[in-house]
């Protein structure tokens, strides 16, 4: 734990740098290396922003999960902030997937919002996460934060299927799905390569802000015993 | 877990505290008065805004019903543990030889009873104001109702466990509890609904197997992370 405490600002600051240069080549890979697309033109290079943006937000709910797993079982803090990191930056990434996907819905479907299934489960899972956070806020001993935290992080967690599932069945639904295939990837292979740098990105993107965000929280802990010290 | 032997039994404890609940609302009469004006009001409002007409009842009864039974939980639900906070009866029950999931058991039971009362006395209301006969298939319907109820109330009576600890708990308990129940609400009102307009069963199951899955997950969730909340 020391080890990766004391390391964690010299790792921070490779994964800008690594996320500052692949920013770029995505960018370039975007508008300069992927053919346009014929039918959609234009907005349909947000796509390249939007998918690892969605699958992404995914990955902050499942370290909210884990972490209050870890926290109900182990007791330690740093399960904490792992899952309230996860929970922000779930939430930060949701809402740019929701808002990527409407420039992009407005073009395309003539309409900002449908009530379609993945644009109804990434709302439904915003307001959750969104709560767990306005939960947080409204406790003032740490200790009972983190367990009601945990909990509500769990229930809202194990909604993600149920809500995914009856949303799914409740409209058929015109997101568009990638109809893939063993060795087609459903693309263009130079918009299958941009996407696949696209995707580094944005690992590299939520991993950056997700360890900012964990040392932050460890640095206000640090604050806090100091303070109750003096 | 292990302190349940040296007292009572898991079904004696969760009977008592039913019984418990149970008898004070019969002498307070608070949750199920307010929950049944709360009901009625809703269904009242529902009427202005949507414009009911008897040929739009049968598309929009069931949402309208659902939405009645889960606003009016959702503020009874807050009650539940606020009364055993107030008076501290939570720590007294926490000193009973009692296993932990017991006291979650007895209190999503008496709510759920709660819940269905609120149910027996609203359909027959909504039914006269709105002429549609809601429980047309009288068997599924009731067993719609029952396990969308009880999904309501199995992640009700923990969430409210929660929320009676946070600061401006009345607003922050719906604010939680309300999304979650999304898929349980939506699985429900469509078999609600498709019952209302006759449609085969066969349409319904998916959503049964939902409500169903809605139901075990939150019960067994309760049952594990319930102890977690009530420890000090």
């Amino acid at each position: 734990m020391k080890f990766l405490k004391d390391n964690a600002p010299i790792a921070a600051d490779i994964l800008a740098v690594a996320t500052a240069v692949f920013m770029a080549l995505s960018a370039w890979m975007v508008f300069n290396y992927a053919p346009m697309e014929e039918v959609m033109g234009w907005p349909q290079k947000i796509f390249y922003f939007h998918v690892p943006l969605a699958i992404m937000c995914y990955v902050g709910f499942l370290f909210t999960f884990i972490g209050s797993i870890g926290f109900l079982w182990k007791k330690d803090f740093v399960w904490d902030r792992v899952a309230v990191c996860g929970a922000e930056t779930g939430v930060v990434f949701t809402i740019l997937v929701l808002a990527t996907g409407m420039f992009w819905g407005k073009p395309i479907w003539g309409a900002y919002w449908t009530w379609d299934p993945r644009l109804t489960t990434s709302l439904i899972l915003l307001i959750i996460f969104s709560g767990y956070l306005i939960l947080r806020s409204r406790v003032e001993d740490e200790t009972l934060r983190a367990k009601y935290a945990a909990v509500m992080g769990i229930v809202g967690y194990a909604d993600v299927p149920l809500v995914h599932y009856s949303v799914k069945l409740w409209s058929r639904g015109i997101h568009p799905v990638l109809e893939k295939k063993a060795g087609d990837p459903g693309m263009h292979p130079d918009m299958y390569m941009a996407l696949k740098v696209c995707f580094v990105t944005f690992v590299l993107l939520f991993f950056l802000v997700f360890i900012q965000r964990l040392r932050l929280e460890t640095l206000k802990d640090d604050v806090e015993r100091l303070k109750t010290q003096r | 877990m292990g302190n349940s032997k040296a007292g009572l039994s898991f079904t004696h404890g969760v009977w008592a505290i039913v019984t418990k609940d149970l008898a004070m609302e019969l002498r307070g009469k608070e949750i199920l008065t307010t929950t049944l004006m709360f009901a009625l009001l809703t269904l009242v409002i529902f009427n202005f805004a949507m414009d009911l007409t008897s040929l739009t009842v049968k598309d929009i009864a069931a949402g309208a019903l659902w939405v009645a039974f889960l606003f009016s939980g959702s503020l009874s639900m807050n009650r539940s543990f606020l009364y055993e906070k107030e008076e501290g009866c939570l720590s007294a029950l926490m000193l009973a030889p009692l296993d932990r999931s017991a006291i979650y058991f007895g209190k999503m039971i008496a709510n759920l009873i709660f819940t269905l009362t609120a149910m027996v006395v609203i359909i027959p209301v909504f039914t006269v104001m709105y002429n549609v006969n809601v429980m047309e298939s009288f068997i599924l319907q009731s067993l719609a109702l029952f396990m969308g109820a009880l999904g309501f109330n199995a992640v009700g009576t923990l969430i409210s466990a929660v929320s009676v600890n946070l600061r401006a708990r009345e607003m922050m308990g719906p604010l939680l509890l309300l999304p979650v129940v999304a898929p349980a609400l939506i699985a429900a009102v469509k078999i609600s609904g498709g019952l209302i307009r006759g449609e085969p069963l066969e349409e319904l199951t998916a959503w049964f197997q939902i409500l169903a899955a809605f139901d075990v997950i939150y019960l067994a969730l309760a049952w594990i992370l319930f102890e977690h909340i009530i420890e000090e």
